[in-house]
């Protein structure tokens, strides 16, 4: 039980994976500009990491494994993804439609963000069973949340601040990015 | 077009990781070194000039609503080809750059220039942008992972520059010294060119990657 709350906290904190992996800046930097769109975001990728990396991770030992097809991973994982992400978006407007009203401009999105496919990866690579991999992508999903609610924070009070012509926009955003960074650094060696 | 000028685009005008601002994970994530910065971007340079041409090859027999993730797999298979030459030949960049040589997959970079280039212009100039954009790629790496190495381990290249001048700052090759000197790389070229960054990262575009809406041979 202990070792299942380091790995949910620990990918939530430590190993945050917008702040310290570089998992997922695309969205971080542009979808972080409104508390709400950033919710909205935020909620989408939690549902795809977690159901996808369960998936892969079926994909992975039931098909790939015996078969002897290890290498295929990267093209397998993909594809699964993408068909996921489209198929996930079909049945939510079928028998969720208010889930979808506010999930669904996001959902095709998430195929090209590098964070599910690296979940699905990292969780392969460390041998991690079903049940770990499926928290594991949980907290990956609340940790990039955290960052990007802490960050639109951060924005919103930028916006109202003098700032030099040539930093405006993207740069200023990235200097700023590079300070909660540093916040979250706090956490390294949180659990040993 | 003129093929020069294909190959000079990717370089300054549209660098893709300075200008167009794609790509941003791996540009942060792997330049903790100059060594490092370079074998990403010839890693990525080579699934691009390979994926460019494929594209190219086969845009006429694509249809163009399945276009998307045909992309992709060619993307995908490219990729692994990369990943076992560099497992085979270089083990020890395959090691430090980890994850990252997957998820050139997802880079946007790539997909990017199938949407908005290959699978409009022949062969040859395909090839071309794909040499060019990988170069301006590799060069924006180069860059930003010297900046880092020499700052934060007071080398460059492996080769120690600054002994007796300052204590490296090892804060610069953590995770805040990415997003710091990416940024302030970017304000200073914004500063000295008074042109703004287009973009803001993928999300920023209307359609994914630069995605446009049909893919159309340029001219048809």
């Amino acid at each position: 039980m202990k070792e299942l709350v380091i790995i949910i906290m620990g990918a939530i904190l430590v190993e945050n994976f917008v702040l310290s992996k570089f998992l997922g800046i695309c969205p971080f930097l542009g979808v972080s500009k409104k508390l709400s769109t950033a919710l909205g975001m935020s909620g989408a990728v939690i549902f795809v990491m977690s159901v996808a990396s369960a998936v892969t991770w079926l994909v992975f030992e039931f098909l790939l494994k015996p078969y002897k097809l290890e290498y295929l991973q990267t093209i397998a994982f993909i594809l699964v993804i993408a068909a996921l992400v489209q198929f996930v978006e079909i049945i939510l407007k079928k028998f969720m439609p208010p889930l979808y009203k506010a999930l669904g401009i996001y959902l095709p999105l998430i195929t090209t963000n590098c964070a599910v496919l690296g979940v699905a990866l990292i969780s392969i690579q460390r041998e991690y069973s079903l049940l770990k991999t499926v928290l594991y992508s949980f907290g990956a999903g609340v940790g990039f949340t955290l960052a990007l609610i802490v960050f639109a924070g951060v924005r919103e009070r930028i916006e109202q601040s003098d700032i030099p012509e040539s930093l405006k926009g993207l740069p200023i955003s990235l200097i700023a990015a590079a300070l909660v960074s540093v916040a979250f650094f706090g956490f390294q060696g949180l659990f040993n | 077009m003129s093929a020069l000028k294909t190959l000079t685009n990717g370089l300054v005008k549209e660098n893709p990781t300075l200008r167009l601002v794609l790509g941003t994970c791996p540009t942060l994530a792997v330049t903790t070194s100059a060594v490092n910065g370079v074998g990403m971007g010839l890693a990525t340079m080579a699934v691009l000039i390979g994926s460019n041409i494929a594209i190219s090859l086969t845009r006429k027999v694509i249809p163009d609503k399945v276009r998307i993730p045909a992309f992709i797999t060619i993307i995908a298979g490219f990729v692994t080809i990369v990943q076992f030459l560099l497992k085979a030949y270089v083990p020890a960049l395959d090691k430090s750059l980890g994850i990252f040589i997957p998820l050139i997959v997802v880079n946007c970079i790539i997909l990017a220039r199938a949407e908005m280039f290959a699978c409009k212009n022949p062969v040859l100039y395909s090839a071309l942008d794909g040499i060019g954009m990988g170069l301006g790629f590799t060069m924006a790496l180069l860059i930003i992972g010297s900046v880092r190495e020499l700052l934060g381990n007071g080398t460059l290249f492996g080769v120690v520059l600054t002994a007796k001048l300052f204590s490296p700052a090892i804060i610069m090759i953590l995770p805040p010294g990415g997003f710091l000197v990416f940024g302030i790389i970017i304000g200073l070229l914004n500063k000295l060119t008074a042109l703004q960054v287009r973009s803001t990262g993928c999300q920023a575009c209307e359609l994914k990657c630069g995605a446009s809406a049909e893919c159309k041979e340029v001219g048809a």
